[in-house]
């Protein structure tokens, strides 16, 4: 490895770790489209503040364009609350207007300008490395190392000293105000975070692979736990785990590293997704699965419960009274057995003790639906486990 | 009359330009256990949401205890709906309960061993203290309306304002909730509660708002609680039994 191809997974992770915090709150609300709306209404910020400073790593332009990025989300808030359109549809209607006008800014000015649209889109990431931060003739590394760093540092302190406000006022608006945590001081502040990152790892990764790497980690961590300091630890982790995977993959493929990044970004919610021991799909499935198994279960066993008479409860005859497939109801057959439910004696079956009593247990919970009742149940069933 | 908790005049809010409260005057006695009843839509929770501060009212002024509620924060606690927030938001219920100790932190400072002492304590007392460590999303409704009870209770205040605590729960929690409720009264404390069932109110309650944009009116449930003001609130006939 040299030190440029250091140097740029550096870069992607410091980024991959900035845009993963703010990212986190972004999906807890609910406002993960606003992420895409600022990191296209930027680019009009951007310009300008290039024509200003000339200087892409400039602080002023990164000010001046994340300005713009706060002047969306209170267009798109202003809109909304005019009641004539959805929040969704106001965010359709900000961010491409902001961003064309960006385009036609680059288009016009494009021979002076050192920016064209494809950097705008996927970054920029090979070329970070070619510009340095001189001091006193020093080369102290990528001045995108330096912005990104700078900007992380901020976030990071920010989350430390306002975790519990930002907890609160995301979890419950009106606590929060009630508390006096103005929940309006905490949404600026995190749309302002949101826009700084989103200027900051604009150079390095463009305006799409901000949104990913805003959204797709945060999206793969809140599967995975139910504790919000562990979110923010996993998407964090998945970020710079895409970033890193991803600059090797590009590297084997000879392929674009924004692109790379975002597909391993995609391939790791995508495993979350299927494999998340508790709200993963197969998790979900084998869970439905097993329910029906229990409700099928249960149905058998208190049709034995209700009937003392022989012929309702002799092998051969289940099939046709409680009306199942035959495979089905010798699947449920074997379970009540295996679990000593059931006696089978000459063909006819009866309830044991041990059944008779789960039956009745069942049965009362259903019927009260009492929650003191279910929570023995629910280590025995999935079927009360909510 | 004993000293006023709460002090409401000329209050007027408007969403849109649409009024949703008319000029309110309303004085809570310390001390009562007060329902708000009212059709929908009639601004109930919006009273509530307007004297917390979370609403700003078009015309009029609250006070708590004759100050204005920034100063009395502190003295004051809050059960949102049920509905207003998201359940599966990665979180236990102990830490739910803890949020109700951030106001008396105030910003930046974070909770400490004495906070969740606090915490474990309001969860003992709502017999919650077996789910501390659940998800909230784990939680029934009426377990989860238990935990927000227990968020208020931590807050250790002088006025509870709860908004339909009833809603969704359980026989059980119903009257769990209630006596909680009861025990605070009797502590001296004053407790508001957006209340829905109108047969409950004589047995729940000592004092009534009938409320319906305008304040229909106000007073001990032993006096006021009748058909005439029920008729007057939901604009039908409205007949209740009344147990003496």
């Amino acid at each position: 490895m040299n030190s440029a191809q250091i140097e740029i997974q550096l870069i992607a992770s410091l980024v991959a770790i900035a845009c993963a915090i703010p990212g986190t709150f972004l999906v807890l609300r609910k406002m993960a489209m606003i992420s895409d709306a600022i990191s296209h209404a930027i680019l009009p910020g951007i310009v300008i503040g290039f024509f200003v400073t000339q200087d892409l790593n400039s602080p002023v332009l990164i000010l001046l364009a994340a300005l713009t990025g706060i002047i969306t989300v209170v267009l798109v808030e202003y809109i909304q609350k005019t009641g004539l359109v959805k929040e969704d549809t106001a965010i359709g209607l900000v961010f491409p207007a902001l961003f064309s006008i960006g385009v036609i800014l680059i288009a016009k000015n494009a021979n002076d300008v050192h920016l064209d649209v494809d950097a705008v889109l996927l970054g920029e990431l090979a070329f970070a490395p070619f510009d340095r931060l001189l001091i006193g003739g020093t080369d102290v590394g990528p001045k995108s190392l330096w912005v990104i760093g700078s900007i992380l540092l901020v976030t990071i302190s920010l989350l430390i000293l306002f975790f519990k406000e930002l907890k609160v006022s995301t979890f419950d608006t009106g606590l929060s105000a009630s508390l006096g945590f103005s929940p309006a001081i905490i949404h600026y502040g995190l749309m302002s975070v949101s826009s700084v990152t989103t200027v900051g790892a604009f150079d390095a990764v463009g305006a799409i692979l901000v949104v990913a790497l805003m959204i797709a980690p945060a999206a793969s961590a809140y599967l995975l736990t139910t504790d919000l300091k562990k979110m923010l630890a996993l998407a964090i982790s998945f970020g710079v785990f895409s970033a890193v995977f991803g600059y090797w993959v590009a590297h084997w493929l000879d392929a674009s590293i924004a692109g790379s990044i975002t597909t391993m970004l995609g391939i790791v919610f995508l495993l979350v997704y299927l494999f998340a021991p508790s709200k993963g799909i197969i998790a979900v499935m084998y869970r439905e699965r097993q329910q029906r198994t229990e409700v099928s279960l249960l149905t058998f066993l208190l049709h034995l419960k209700n009937h003392e008479e022989l012929e309702e409860r002799h092998v051969n005859h289940l099939y046709e009274h409680i009306n199942w497939q035959k495979v089905r109801a010798r699947s449920v057959l074997d379970l009540a057995q295996k679990n000593n439910m059931i006696l089978i004696e000459k063909n006819i079956v009866s309830l044991t003790k041990k059944g008779n009593e789960f039956t009745s247990k069942a049965i009362d919970y259903i019927i009260t639906n009492e929650d003191s009742q279910i929570e023995d149940m629910k280590d025995d069933f999935f079927l009360f486990r909510g | 009359m004993d000293k006023i908790a709460v002090k409401v005049d000329d209050l007027t809010v408007a969403y849109n330009y649409k009024p949703v409260l008319w000029d309110i005057d309303l004085e809570i006695p310390e001390g009562v256990l007060m329902a708000i009843v009212g059709p929908n839509g009639a601004g109930k929770s919006t009273l509530i949401k307007s004297i917390l501060g979370i609403l700003k009212p078009i015309a009029g002024s609250v006070t708590i205890y004759g100050k204005s509620y920034e100063k009395q924060r502190k003295l004051v606690a809050y059960v949102p709906q049920k509905g207003s927030v998201d359940w599966d938001f990665p979180t236990t219920a102990l830490d739910v309960v803890m949020m109700g100790t951030y106001g008396s932190l105030g910003w930046i400072k974070r909770p400490g061993q004495k906070e969740k002492k606090s915490a474990l304590e309001a969860l003992e007392k709502v017999g919650m203290l077996a789910f501390k460590s659940r998800q909230i999303s784990q939680l029934s409704g009426g377990q989860q309306q238990r935990i927000f009870l227990a968020r208020a209770l931590v807050q250790n205040a002088s006025i509870y304002f709860m908004d339909e605590p009833f809603q969704g729960v359980d026989a059980t929690t119903e009257i769990a909730i209630i006596n909680i409720l009861k025990e605070l009264r009797k502590a001296g404390k004053t407790v508001i509660v957006v209340h829905h069932d109108l047969q409950t109110v004589p047995e729940y309650f000592d004092w009534v708002t009938f409320l319906n944009v305008k304040k229909i009116a106000t007073g001990p449930v032993k006096d006021i609680f009748n058909d005439d003001n029920l008729t007057k609130t939901y604009g039908i006939n409205y007949q209740v039994s009344i147990q003496e």
